[in-house]
């Protein structure tokens, strides 16, 4: 008698029932949507949201539903044509801090929700979108650390009465040359205490100059390091951010690169633009005593000015000391200045620099002060066979301005050449910068179509693929074979639930790993139907046939999955972002077959047959 | 439906030596392709720049050229993709080229001039170091998945088996790969994949097979080696078939209906799965019968295999 004890039925139906419901949001179509932030304060307010409905009801969109969660709105589109034509329209009727985001949220029914029932998110590959792969500049970490010790060694010796002939950096740390022996071993003690665990020092003495060097230790140079990929990071989060992209992620991979993932986002030149740049100003007050334009023409600039240019060429001398720098800008946002009516950038600054700055504009009422915009963006190139990182630093005065009187915290900039521009500008500012320069090394970029495309193919090569099996299987083993399909059909269900309760990301990979299962998961049952064929010739009695098929598979059929999933689990160690989604589809999938091959069929085959005493044949 | 492997009596390890020399021949053949020819690296490893852009209707090859090459590309490689309205380009990684805007530029290129509507539907850019990278984490994945099933299989069975099923795999691989460089099909990150996939699946056939090697060296103590080997690749031979035959129908629908993208890792599949399926009856019980495996070695595990036969 082929017997289960009732709880094994129990425990069929009820994997059965979750695998059903948690695998019911997939069916649901997504709905296409815009995505309102305010980037200044965070929440969109009740009179903006209405303003919102009403703009758009003007122009004659049709809203499907609005969801207002606390701090973003959300409006649903009947289709994808509505949603681009509402954000276009709501990018150019909302004030600068808005950002309007494009994203498909699904259409999953409220109790479904209320149970955590999702369903599973769908990769670049199907549903278009940019990924990055940005790799950090680490020398720059160490450079950048030398340079701030070259200021702070000056600042340290003045400030302790030691006398120096110079304080200068290269590659390999700071260099200090003292004119005698003592105040080169007062500097030592000095700056030892300073930079414990930070610096290594070393003395070494040519001819009458006794030179000091300060190296910095592998422990503090690796936590620098490790600072700036944070940072980095960060940085990017607050960038993406203001790109309006629902989703993204932003990961560390490795020791020294970040991985960005932007679904739906297709303007990949505004994205790598906003991604790759640092941007960050500089006052500087203008050189009103000599003339910039001999400047130019010579070459050469007085002592104490530089020379930068404007926009349009004009030739501008401003003077070596920053007044202030971007570091201390607090926040930053675009709009329309009051009084001339063309773009600007709005600035607050921090406690700190609000002193400075009110301090060096009050001392300096009347006169011209230039504003420096710098911008860094890092490349690499490959020049004679080698890798090499190019900087690409490019300086312009983007506004010359009268100081009409005392500046403090909030001021504004003008002298864009587009609303655009100043709101990259805002965003660059308010975003802050990286600590060290970053450069794209791999990018995967899908559009829209392509990626519908990627889904039609791979449900319809799944739905086909799936229904030779079954059409072969019923054909092959008759009553077993409608048994074994049934057990498929449940395996499709569970690896799809799984997929959405660990909110798996699906691929196109993964949809292959899917298909793969589907053609390995009835290896499981061929193994047993076989042997019960076998038993039944050897003249074993049906339920017998039955009973010892299924134990004799058992060892077989384990021996047989845990070799692919050897083979599964290595892909996926190694493997980077659709090779793992390939990996987890394909283990998920000999583990349910596991389940469904063995356990359910047996139950099947025991509810049909196991009653049956005087069972004569099988339809085998 | 009844196919009649019941009473299939193949005398396969007798053809033992016709088999391991079609596969050495095989092998060596490849090993030839693979190393004067080489394989045709996708961008995953070489490094470089792909563009796919779709038209709304078919476009001339020779027309996408000359806009490209007007535009400064004379050097891309211009073909189709799937169907005439998608077109393929792909630029190799260049001196002194900031490859990351490469894309952007291209893409203005053939929006300001030739057919109309054109769209971009994919790129892909990886640096050349990042390639490097992926080259040499592929051969160690390959290399890692092999010494995890070495050691699953001389756990479970005997290090003789073990032997017989690396050469098994190796041969499928090889094999495979040796295709792959015949006929210049592109090798990026997917078929690598695949080719991981074959051996978790090849294998899988294989210890089919030693299971019920093992079974009947305990079974049949009257019998030589060699006929317990045949019997055993016989008994299984309907299951190696049939499944292969399951696995295979929806490779085909994956290969047929999956998409230009999805292309070749099905066809890496189903070359692994055919050459798996003939190895694991032809080459994998004939290794281990010509490294000696016989009635003795099974002894010791005869227990185990024992225990693990009681379970439900």
């Amino acid at each position: 008698m082929n017997q289960y004890p009732y709880w094994k039925y129990l425990l069929i139906v009820v994997v059965m029932l979750v695998g059903v419901i948690y695998s019911l949001p997939n069916l649901y179509p997504e709905d296409p949507v815009v995505q309102v932030a305010n980037s200044a304060t965070d929440v969109v307010d009740a009179d903006t949201r209405l303003q919102i409905q009403a703009v758009l009801e003007g122009r004659g969109v049709e809203v499907k539903s609005a969801e207002f969660d606390g701090a973003q709105f959300m409006l649903r589109f009947n289709s994808a044509d509505d949603q681009l034509l509402a954000a276009d329209i709501l990018r150019t009727a909302l004030p600068g801090n808005h950002v309007v985001g494009l994203n498909l949220a699904p259409a999953t029914p409220g109790w479904l929700r209320a149970i955590n029932a999702r369903p599973m998110s769908l990769g670049l590959d199907l549903r278009g979108g940019v990924h990055f792969l940005m790799e950090v500049d680490m020398d720059a970490v160490a450079d950048n650390i030398y340079e701030r010790y070259t200021s702070e060694f000056r600042t340290q010796l003045r400030d302790a009465s030691i006398r120096y002939l110079s304080v200068e950096r290269d590659a390999d740390g700071v260099h200090a040359r003292f004119a005698d022996a003592g105040s080169r071993d007062e500097a030592l003690r000095v700056l030892r205490r300073e930079y414990r665990g930070d610096l290594d020092f070393r003395t070494t003495q040519s001819g009458e100059v006794f030179r000091l060097s300060g190296t910095v230790t592998s422990d503090y140079l690796s936590a620098q390091r490790r600072l700036a990929l944070q940072q980095n990071i960060t940085t990017l989060r607050n960038r993406v951010d203001e790109l309006g992209v629902a989703e993204p992620v932003i990961q560390q991979q490795g020791e020294d690169r970040i991985v960005v993932q932007l679904p739906g986002v297709q303007d990949t030149a505004r994205a790598k633009e906003i991604l790759g740049a640092t941007a960050t100003l500089e006052f500087r007050l203008v050189d009103e005593s000599n003339d910039p334009f001999t400047a130019a023409e010579t070459g050469r600039s007085p002592a104490n000015s530089r020379l930068y240019f404007e926009r349009d060429g004009t030739p501008v001398l401003l003077q070596r000391q920053v007044m202030l720098t971007g570091d201390f800008i607090n926040d930053a946002s675009s709009g329309i200045a009051q009084d001339s009516g063309s773009p600007a950038v709005f600035i607050n600054l921090d406690a700190q620099g609000a002193r400075i700055f009110s301090r060096v504009t009050g001392e300096n009422v009347g006169r011209l002060m230039g504003v420096v915009f710098i911008e860094t963006s890092t490349e690499t190139v490959e020049e004679d066979g080698e890798l090499i990182r190019r900087t690409t630093r490019t300086e312009e005065v983007i506004n010359v301005a009268r100081i009409q009187e005392q500046l403090g915290r909030r001021f504004q900039i003008t002298g864009l050449e587009s609303t655009r521009e100043a709101r990259n500008l805002a965003l660059l500012l308010r975003a802050g910068a990286l600590a060290a320069p970053m450069s794209i090394v791999e990018e995967r970029t899908v559009g829209p179509s392509l990626g519908r495309d990627n889904i039609e193919r791979g449900f319809a090569s799944v739905a086909i693929g799936f229904v030779l099996v079954l059409i072969f299987m019923a054909l092959y083993y008759r009553v077993f074979g409608l048994v074994a399909n049934a057990a498929l059909t449940l395996n499709l269900v569970l690896i799809v639930a799984i997929l959405s309760m660990l909110q798996a990301t699906l691929t196109l990979p993964g949809i292959a790993g899917i298909v793969l299962t589907v053609g390995m998961a009835v290896d499981a049952n061929v193994l047993i139907f076989e042997r019960i064929r076998e038993e039944l010739r050897n003249g074993n009695s049906p339920q017998a046939a039955i009973k010892s098929g299924y134990d004799r598979a058992f060892s077989t059929i384990a021996d047989a999955n845990i070799t692919t999933l050897i083979a599964a689990l290595v892909l996926f160690m190694f493997g980077t972002g659709p090779i793992k989604g390939f990996a987890v589809t394909l283990s998920i999938g000999i583990l349910v077959s596991m389940f469904t091959a063995i356990v359910v069929t047996r139950a099947i085959i025991n509810l049909t047959y196991g009653r049956q005493r005087r069972l004569k044949t099988l339809a085998i | 439906m009844k196919l009649n492997f019941a009473k299939a009596n193949i005398d396969f390890l007798g053809q033992r030596r016709i088999a391991l020399g079609v596969s050495l021949v095989l092998i060596v053949a490849s090993l030839l392709l693979l190393g004067f020819r080489g394989l045709n690296f996708g961008i995953d490893f070489t490094g470089g720049t792909l563009i796919e852009v779709g038209y709304p209707e078919g476009v001339e090859l020779e027309e996408v050229r000359n806009q490209l090459e007007a535009g400064g590309f004379g050097r891309a490689t211009v073909q189709y993709f799937g169907t005439s309205r998608d077109v393929l380009i792909r630029l190799a990684p260049r001196e002194g080229e900031n490859t990351a805007e490469l894309s952007e530029e291209v893409l203005d290129v053939l929006r300001s001039g030739g057919p109309a509507g054109v769209e971009l539907r994919r790129v892909e850019f990886v640096g050349p170091q990042v390639g490097e990278e992926l080259r040499e984490q592929g051969g160690l994945a390959m290399i890692y998945a092999l010494i995890g099933i070495l050691i699953y299989v001389a756990l479970r069975f005997e290090w003789r088996f073990s032997v017989g099923a690396v050469a098994a795999l190796v041969h499928d691989v090889i094999i495979t790969l040796g295709i792959f460089s015949l006929f210049w099909l592109e090798f990026d990150l997917s078929v690598l994949a695949a080719v991981l996939a074959v051996i978790g699946y090849s294998l899988n056939d294989t210890i089919v097979v030693y299971d019920r090697i093992r079974e009947n060296f305990r079974k049949l103590r009257k019998q030589g080696a060699e006929q317990v080997m045949n019997l055993s690749v016989n008994e299984t031979l309907a299951r190696t078939i049939i499944t292969g035959v399951t696995t295979l129908l929806v490779l085909l629908a994956l290969y047929l209906l999956g998409g230009a993208v999805i292309q070749n890792f099905a066809l890496a599949l189903i070359i692994g799965i055919v050459v798996g399926t003939y190895s694991s009856i032809y080459v994998a019980a004939a290794v281990a019968l010509v490294m000696g495996v016989d009635r003795s070695v099974m002894l010791p595990v005869k227990k185990e295999g024992a225990e693990l036969d009681e379970r439900p």
